[in-house]
Formats: structure tokens, sequence, C-alpha cells
């Protein structure tokens, strides 16, 4: 019915906190511009990208999905669903149930290629201090 | 069906991402991104779908098929231009840039 403006909202909000925090690294980045890690670490407003993608990619592929089942329509108030108080009110429960449901599960799909992505970081600066380390020890 | 085709596609996406990885100069990855935030999105719908539905879920009409297939199809190709939208919008490759420059010289 209307499931698919739960992740939209949730998109949208996730967006304007993915560019609000990319300025924010971009000025810390002029800050730090003297020092440079051995390993460069994907910066969190790129893996924030990563969920916007699988958000705002996923809420437009179901809006064609509710447009092609005529839930959706180019004239106010653009679901059918919102023209009747006993629909609405179904159209709620969806929303809250299987559209909460959907920002849910894409959320934690996210967080666990974070979680992945930043083990994965880790592991490759340690593989790298010690390479750095032992040809350091060889130049002695 | 719709769900099936979304998931063929994103796996596809997924495998040409990983196969010029880390290079992602046609911005797969991003493809992939979008075909399975939808996969996980029609999962979610076809799990209630499945709790109302129970054995009836795994037997659909077939004329419910075709329609979803076609949808599913749609689907793909809709997440294909909202792909090219971004490649041609971000052009990596400066190759668009590159043309437009050229033209005006």
């Amino acid at each position: 019915m209307a499931c698919f403006l739960v992740p939209t909202t949730e998109a949208i909000i996730t967006t304007i906190a993915q560019k609000a925090l990319a300025k924010k690294e971009a000025n810390m980045e002029i800050h730090h511009e003297g020092s440079s890690e051995i390993v460069e670490k994907t910066s969190f407003s790129r893996k924030l990208k990563w969920l916007n993608n699988m958000l705002w990619g996923g809420s437009a592929l179901l809006a064609l999905e509710h447009v092609w089942h005529g839930e959706v329509v180019p004239w106010f108030p653009f679901l059918t669903a919102a023209s009747d108080s006993s629909s609405r009110s179904e159209m709620f429960h969806e929303m809250a149930t299987v559209g909460v449901t959907m920002a849910l599960l894409v959320t934690a799909v996210w967080a666990g290629m974070v979680i992945v992505s930043s083990r994965l970081e880790k592991r490759a600066g340690k593989l790298a201090e010690v390479v750095v380390e032992e040809s350091n020890e060889e130049k002695k | 069906m719709t769900l099936l085709l979304t998931v063929f596609a994103a796996i596809i996406s997924t495998i040409v991402w990983y196969k010029n990885a880390p290079k992602d100069d046609w911005k797969v990855g991003t493809l992939a991104l979008i075909y399975w935030g939808a996969s996980l999105m029609w999962m979610c719908d076809a799990i209630f779908e499945y709790a109302e539905l129970k054995d009836e879920f795994f037997q659909p009409a077939t004329a419910d098929m075709i329609n979803d297939a076609f949808l599913g199809l749609t689907v793909i190709a809709l997440g294909l231009i909202i792909w090219l939208v971004v490649l041609l919008a971000k052009d990596p490759k400066g190759a668009l840039k590159a043309k437009l420059l050229s033209k005006k010289n």
C-alpha cells in the first residue's frame, strides 16, 4: 500500500546525515593533511552512502511496484489507500509492520557490512604495520 | 517472481563488481546496492505475505506469475536506468566531461 514510504523517510534522514558528515570529514582531512596513515580507511560518510544507495534504490523500485499495482496514482492524495478512512488505517498498519521491518532489515544488513569492513581494515592495518616494522629492522 | 528476478540481478551485479574490485570505474557497486536494497525489501514483503497465505504463497496462479515476471523485468530495467543516470552524472572516467570540453574547443 505505502510500505515503501518508511524506507524513503529513512533514506532522506541518512542522506542529510551523510552530507553533513562528509563536510565534517573534509574539514578534518585538511587539519590532518601532514599525517598519513599506513592503510587508508573507508570514511564513515562513505559507508553511510552504501545505506543511502540501498534505501533509495530499494524505495524507487518498490515505488514502481506500487504504481504497477495501482496503489500509487499521479493525482491527489497520490495513494489510493488514503482516499477513505478504513483503507487508510490498513495502510498505516502496513507501514508500521512491513515498512518498519523493511527499513530495519536494510539497516541491519548495512550494519553487518560496516562491521565486516571495519574488521578487514583493522586486519590490513596490522599486517601493514608488521611489514613496515620488518623493513625498518632490515634497514638497521 | 519479482523477488527472485531482483535477487538474480543483485547476485550478477555483485559478481561483476567483485571481478573488477577495488576498481569501480563503472559504479557497478551502486547498481548492486540498489538491487540488494530492493531484494531485502521484497523479502520482507514475501515473509509477511507467507505468514498470511501459508501454503498458498507457493502456488501462485499462472497469470499472476507472468504479471510478476513482467514486473520483475521492468524493475531490473528501472534499476539499470537509475544506475546509468548516476554513472553519467558522476562521470568517473571523465569521458562525458572530455567530450563536452572538446566540443567547446
